[in-house]
């Protein structure tokens, strides 16, 4: 038989971290690799809820792009899961943004959840991570400067003004407070995603350094296994030396191609990472293998910052939306599809002004996906799908934008069109109500004196 | 040894959101041999790179060869925000195309 974390805990002290989902709710997690984690003897069970990858509009609306059904099936594993072995879980950027209502929403769930399977008393923390505008703007008065991050400018106030929420990154430290008090279930507000795990193994007394770099190979969940395959659970142990991460799923197994290639996955840098009071440094990490599904880390190493910068996320409604989409056949058309769309534009301004609206267009078939980093958008295919998209701040308007934008579309006068009936095809001969349309205003850093300054935290009893 | 299509050397080609403001490519190999030779022939050079995509110098923001993961590594700075208005991939994970076709000399 193999040798396996799964089996053996190394002789020094340990801390076993279950993952069973990378974004939990955004798609179901896989059970079978699940059962095999929570009998593999961890002593957490914890997983990330959050992304901006879902874009603006969730937090701007303060909504879950995930469905009500799949977060609290995952929730409902997790949970039973925990409260069966007795150990903690907790689930970090509840709902997607880690939005207060999110949060709400989670801890709701779990509170239901106990009820309906007559759990034994066990207790829930939570934390918000809603920063009031009121607050950042004060802030900027006292001449406080809001960095902007990624290459962006510092906060101004007309785009905090055009900013509908904001949510604070949380570091690992409400969750430590949390756990300190004696919370079985922790339900977190926006964080740091290698946070979740890092809070548990820092507040054991294993180094950050090691902490950090656990989160970040775990939270995940099966992205750092190979092959491919999302919603499965991985198994992580860290001792005073080093990191495992172990697949669960018989069929993937964790590799040193497979480790390291995640650690570069969606971030800038394969080297460094920001968290609340640090920054993890990659750059030394050692991966081996040890067995054959368990990839071991050491090396990593946390520098931490004298002046804590809290990162800021917020979104703001640029208006209300509507699309429609043509088709369009006739080669002579593709050919001139920029002079129709500036047919159709002209129609727009000659009715509606050049403020005070957008519409965008979107060739599918040309450049559609990558825009004008296509480097293939003089080669049309031999038939495009041009979207429409109005925005505008009253409905009535960016409806009306929209199908003036796209029907004129069918009348735009081309020298030499053979087709004089009609320039393009419609499958629908109507425009389509979307969802608001908004923005990230903010991906900003705040200067905070006190790691735990914009976390509010509660803690209750739920079951019987 | 004939040149051939970065397809058939990649093990993955991929791009995918790094926050809300960037892209970030990720090319990696099986073996130890064509990361070296993709390397070397400077397909996926910074200089590269910005042809292929028609970038300014200052929107390709990282540039890496990752030795442990057999990787080479590169971030652009998007032209407007993920989901933004008008922007037609919210989570960047198909804007890896034209790496396909590269050809890489022996």
């Amino acid at each position: 038989m193999t040798v396996s974390i799964q089996h053996r805990r190394s002789a020094n002290r340990t801390l076993r971290i279950v993952c069973p989902n990378g974004h939990l709710g955004f798609a179901p997690i896989r059970t079978g690799s699940f059962e095999i984690g929570l009998r593999s003897d961890p002593d957490l069970v914890c997983a990330d809820s959050g992304s901006c990858d879902i874009g603006p509009g969730p937090l701007g609306q303060d909504i879950s792009s995930s469905p009500l059904a799949w977060q609290t099936h995952d929730l409902e594993r997790m949970l039973l899961g925990a409260r069966r072995l007795g150990v903690p879980m907790i689930i970090g950027s509840a709902g997607d943004t880690g939005a207060n209502s999110r949060v709400d929403l989670f801890v709701r769930i779990i509170r239901e959840l106990a009820e309906k399977h007559s759990l034994p008393s066990f207790r829930i923390g939570w934390f918000h991570s809603e920063v009031s505008k009121s607050l950042i703007e004060a802030r900027m008065a006292a001449g406080e400067t809001i960095v902007g991050l990624d290459g962006r400018a510092p906060l101004d106030s007309a785009t905090l003004a055009a900013t509908d929420r904001i949510v604070a990154v949380a570091g690992v430290h409400p969750y430590i407070a949390l756990l300190d008090a004696g919370a079985d279930v922790i339900i977190g507000g926006r964080s740091s995603d290698c946070a979740i795990f890092a809070a548990p193994a820092i507040r054991a007394g294993f180094p950050e350094a090691l902490a950090y770099y656990y989160g970040k190979v775990l939270e995940c969940s099966s992205f750092c296994a190979e092959p491919y395959g999302g919603k499965e659970s991985v198994l992580g142990e860290i001792t005073m030396e080093d990191v495992k991460v172990t697949a669960l799923l018989p069929a993937q197994r964790c590799t040193i191609a497979s480790v390291a290639g995640h650690a570069m996955y969606e971030r800038a840098t394969p080297y460094y990472e920001h968290v609340l009071g640090g920054c993890l440094d990659m750059s030394q990490c050692v991966y081996e293998q040890y067995d054959e599904r368990t990839c071991r880390i050491s090396g990593s190493r946390f520098v931490p910052t004298a002046e804590l910068k809290v990162k800021l996320e917020g979104a703001g409604k640029v208006g209300e939306r509507f699309v429609g989409m043509v088709g369009v056949r006739d080669p002579y058309t593709i050919a001139h599809i920029d002079e129709v769309i500036a047919w159709a534009r002209t129609q727009v301004r000659e009715r509606f002004g050049e403020t005070g609206y957008e519409l965008h267009y979107t060739v599918y078939g040309r450049d559609g996906v990558m825009g004008a980093l296509e480097p293939l958008r003089h080669r049309p295919g031999h038939e495009l799908c041009v979207v429409v998209q109005a925005i505008a701040p009253m409905k009535e308007t960016a409806e009306e934008v929209c199908m003036t934008g796209l029907r004129q579309m069918f009348y735009a006068r081309l020298p030499e069109v053979k087709g004089t009936a009609g320039g393009v095809a419609f499958a629908l001969d109507e425009v389509l109500p979307a969802s608001p349309a908004y923005r990230w205003t903010l991906n900003h850093a705040m200067r905070v004196d006190d790691p735990m300054a914009l976390f509010q935290s509660g803690l209750f009893e739920v079951g019987v | 040894m004939p040149s051939a299509r970065l397809f058939d050397l990649a093990k993955t080609i991929r791009s995918k959101n790094a926050g809300v403001d960037h892209i970030t490519f990720d090319v990696i190999f099986p073996d130890q041999a064509t990361y070296d030779r993709v390397r070397r022939s400077g397909a996926l050079s910074r200089a590269a790179i910005s042809r292929i995509f028609d970038l300014s110098a200052d929107r390709l923001t990282d540039h890496v060869e990752f030795d442990p993961a057999l990787a080479i590594k590169f971030t652009i700075r998007r032209a407007v925000p993920s989901g933004s208005p008008g922007d037609a991939d919210i989570f960047g994970s198909q804007q890896y195309g034209p790496l396909l076709e590269l050809e890489i000399p022996p």
